[in-house]
Formats: C-alpha cells, structure tokens, sequence
C-alpha cells in the first residue's frame, strides 16, 4: 500500500509540474536559452571555447531551478491553499510525502540533463570524462537547493516565497559562476559568492566534467556545508499551516 | 442512538490555549458511535479548534480525549486510516482535476471507495474534467466532501459541510450525510445552519467563549425551559423598558435578537396579548407575526450565545 501511494502522490507531483507553464520556463527555457544565446552572441565572454565552459555551469543552474525555485515554490502554494494540512489528516506520512517531492524533482533533473547534453552536444560539446562524479555533485546540490527552496517554502507567506524564490534564483545565476567566469565579479563579490551555494556547485561541476586536476576542495565543503545546514533549517523552522 | 454500540469519541475537561487568548475553556463531549453529532456556535466559539485537536492536528493543554478509543495527538498513524476530514476550506489541489484527486487520495487507503462512484454521489460528474482551481466554491465542497469519504472511514469530521453551497448541493449533502449515518458512520459537524442541526443531528452541543453552554438533543434544547415565550414581528428598535411595563413583565424579559423580531420571554396570555396590540396601537408600531409556545433552535442559540456580546 505504501509503494502505491508514493506512486499515485509521485505521479501527481509531477503531473502538476508539469502543468505549470511557468516552472517549465524556469527549469528548461532559461538555462537552454542561456546556454545557446551565451554560446552563440560573441563578444560577451573571452571565453576560447564558450560551450565547454557553459554546460557545467548550466546543469548546476538546472539543479538550482528545480531544487530551489520549482519545488518551493509548488510548495509554499500547497501550503498557501491548506493542501499539506489536508494531507496531514490522512495516512500518507509526511516522509511518503517528501519521497514523492524527492522522485518528482529527480525525475524533472533527469529531463533537464538529457536536454541540456543534447543542445550542449549539439553545439560542440566536447564531455572529456568525469560524468559520475558531476552527478554526484549535482546530487549533492539538488539536497541543498532543495533544503533552502523548503525553508522558504514552509517560513513564508506564498507570495512572499514567490517573489524571494525568483530574486535568489537571479542573484546566484548572477553570482553562481554559470553563465560567465567567476573572475569577471569584483573580488569582494567573488569572496560572498564562493560562500554561497551556486558558484561551489557549478565550479566543483565544472572541475570533475574538464579534467580533474586540482578539485576545489574549498568549494566543495562550501557546498557540503550547504547541503546539510539548509535541510536542517528546513526541518526545524518548517510550518505545515501559513 | 439506539443503534449504537459503543463510543466514538470521549472528551473531558479539554482546554487549549494560544498565548493569552483561551480558544477551549474546559469542554467535555461524548459522541456514541453512529450519531451525528453537531457542534454549534458563533465564529471564534472554539469549535474549530476542538475539532482539530480531535483530528490529530493539535495537542490540548489539558483534558482528556478518545477517538476510536486512540489518542489523536499521539496515535495518529492508528486513526488516520479510520477517519475523513473535511476542512472549514481549502485543502484542495487547484491544479487537479476531481476524478485525478480522489484518486489520489484513494491510494493512501487499503481499501477505498471508486473514485467514479462517489463522483456521482456527490454530483461532480459533469465536472470531472474541469481543473479544481475553476470549479464554483460548492463543486469544491463537494470535492472535499468526497476526498473525506473516499478511505470509507468509520468516522467523519465536516466542518462547515454546506457553507457556499446552492440549494440543492445542500440537499444532496444532507441526504449523503443521513446515507452516511444509516451505514453506521460517525458523523461530527459544526455548523452555522440552524435547520442543518435541527434536521440533521442526533445531538448536538453549543459552544461559546469556549465552553459548552448547552447540549441535548435538537427537541431538548428547543424545550430547554418549561416557560413559555411570546413571539412578535414589529418595527425596529422599539422602546423595550416602556413595553415591559406596558405587559407587566420586568425589562429583562424583553428582547430583540435581531432588529424588528421581539421575544418576550413570559406566558402568551390573551390579556397579555390585548396589552401588547394597545400598546402597539398607541405607539402607531404594526404588527407582524405573532406567536406563542416553543422556541427554535435558531432563538435558543442567539440567546445563549450573543446576551454578553453586544
């Protein structure tokens, strides 16, 4: 019976995503629209070969969309409407829930991946290796993300965590290293982005899937810290009622 | 309640508090399996959160509570499955449509009514493909009417059942709320309606100020007292303390529940009534409906619960 209400609740979650217009905008038409208009309009980077530096980047910002702002978005509204109260008067467990949450999201990367390899493939994308490795990281990045777009999620009025929801996603693609080099930022704005979860993401990414050498071990426990401190923020201070 | 085999729910003694403001104040009911019982009372009575304390959703400051002889708070995993919630509103998937929620909320139970059927049950068939979010607020009442039935539960809460709803949703739902009962289902419902208590509820209890102020069956609560009142319909905001002394009666026993409806809480009698209508000729006031003998439900609930308020 378990296995198939967390199929049944899966299948909605998903279905419902893939209802809503404007989260396909976030989570596919912005970073394979970044992806080709940055690979494409010269002049932007100085980059010698845009498309090897931008896939890495634009599976993280994928990660990011999905995680962060589609997940807490669609659930802030379900807490907004008393969907997660409604919930929580029948059997389905508050695990079986963010289980179904977790397939829903994974399912969503796994399209977003096989996109964006096929448009960076398209463009010339060279993969030189290390693929395991980034989907480990970019695991590793969906916990965060998906930590942080809960702690919004489940603190804020749903309005409030759409507009913050969508101004963080601009502010970490801005600071996240994805579309342009992290050195093009000032160096104290480089300092407060390798803080954040974006740029840690989309630069171990980066290493793993170009070659490998000298891992950001830095970044990595960046990341690593991200990705434990958001979901327990979000277990501690979430609210099932707005 | 002949019919009935047990307890559904015991509560006594139940208190909750939200920082400074007391929501429940020491209530105790008991609801005998198979019954509908009623919970009435002004917004801000406390129902609500008594019945959200008996769903699981809160845990009381103090008293004690049965449900399904569980704890609520405490063994919720056991009553879950036995129960069906309707909420006050809300609770819905906008984005779904109704056949795919109640299927949905199908799957969480081992063995669960066809989605199809209770569609029709509750009307929404010609709606099953329209999203939840454009559906009337009485199309998603029934929705929500039947995702609390769907796990065939033993016992159902409704808040508000008919609240939105037309005429003939409203009799649709009292048919399946009697359905419901005569298949031995618990059934606890707050209420504004004083018809939908009267009709409907085995027994029924009226909160105020967090307390019970009353409880009995519809037919003892509208006998509550022996005394017998005087009821009239005249023009608004009459001079009371000046009639009271016209029939005889100390001002107290004159009120006014709502603008222009008098209820003199003394013996019709016909020298009464004389000195009423002289009164009403002297002071140039026409009469409207006049009668005498029992209260309803709808008198007895504004004057227990509304005397402290103005």
């Amino acid at each position: 019976m378990k296995t198939r209400s967390l199929l049944a609740q899966a299948r909605v979650e998903l279905l419902l995503t893939l209802r809503r217009s404007e989260s396909l905008l976030v989570t596919l038409g912005i970073p394979i629209g970044i992806l080709v208009f940055f690979a494409k309009v010269s002049g932007i980077s100085d980059l010698k070969d845009p498309v090897q530096f931008l896939v890495p980047g634009i599976l993280a910002l994928a990660v990011m969309s999905t995680a962060m702002v589609s997940l807490g978005i669609a659930t802030g509204y379900e807490r907004h409407y008393g969907v997660l109260k409604r919930l929580g008067s029948t059997p389905l467990t508050r695990s079986g829930l963010l289980a179904a949450k977790t397939l829903n999201v994974l399912a969503i990367e796994v399209l977003q991946v096989v996109v964006i390899v096929i448009t960076g493939l398209a463009l010339g994308w060279d993969v030189s290796g290390g693929l395991v490795a980034a989907f480990g990281l970019l695991l590793l990045g969906t916990v965060a993300f998906a930590g942080i777009g809960m702690l919004m999620a489940g603190t804020l009025r749903a309005e409030a965590n759409l507009a913050l929801s969508n101004g963080l996603f601009l502010v970490l693609l801005f600071l996240g290293g994805m579309a342009y080099p992290l050195t093009k930022l000032p160096g104290g704005l480089q300092a407060v982005a390798k803080a954040l979860p974006a740029a840690p993401l989309a630069e171990t990414v980066r290493d793993v899937v170009e070659h490998g050498h000298s891992f950001p071990f830095g970044l990595f426990a960046v990341l690593v810290a991200w990705a434990v401190l958001a979901p327990i923020a979000a277990a501690r201070w979430f609210r099932w009622e707005e | 309640m002949n019919s009935a085999t047990g307890t559904a729910i015991e509560v006594v003694g139940l208190e909750k508090r939200y920082g400074a403001t007391v929501a429940v104040d020491g209530i105790s009911i008991t609801v005998d399996t198979g019954e509908v019982f009623g919970l009435l009372g002004p917004n801000g009575a406390g129902k609500t959160t008594t019945v959200e304390i008996l769903e699981g959703y809160r845990m009381p400051d103090a008293g004690t509570v049965r449900v399904l002889g569980l704890v609520p708070w405490r063994e919720g995993s056991g009553l879950r499955p036995r129960i069906g919630v309707m909420l006050q509103e809300g609770g819905l998937y906008p984005g779904v449509k109704p056949l795919e929620a109640l299927q949905l909320f199908a799957s969480y139970y081992d063995d669960p009514d066809d989605p199809e059927r209770l569609l029709d049950v509750v009307g929404l068939r010609d709606a099953r493909d329209t999203m939840v979010r454009r559906l009337s607020g009485g199309q998603k009442q029934r929705l929500s009417l039947a995702l609390a039935l769907v796990g065939r539960p033993e016992l159902v809460f409704l808040d508000e059942p008919t609240a939105g709803m037309d005429p003939r949703a409203r009799a649709t739902t009292w048919t399946l709320i009697r359905d419901l009962k005569s298949s031995g289902v618990t059934v606890v419902l707050t209420t504004h309606a004083m018809d939908e208590a009267e009709h409907l509820c085995d027994r029924l209890a009226i909160v105020d100020h967090g307390h019970v102020v009353a409880s009995g069956t519809p037919a003892e609560l509208t006998t509550l007292d022996t005394e017998e009142e005087l009821r009239f319909a005249a023009p608004p905001g009459l001079d009371r303390g000046a009639l009271a002394v016209a029939l005889h009666v100390d001002v107290s026993v004159v009120s006014e529940p709502r603008p222009g409806d008098y209820v003199v809480a003394a013996r019709g009698t016909p020298e009464r009534i004389a000195d009423l209508a002289a009164w009403l000729r002297d002071h140039d006031a026409a009469l409207g409906e006049l009668s005498t003998g029992r209260r309803s439900l709808e008198d007895v609930f504004l004057r227990l619960t509304s005397e402290d308020r103005a």
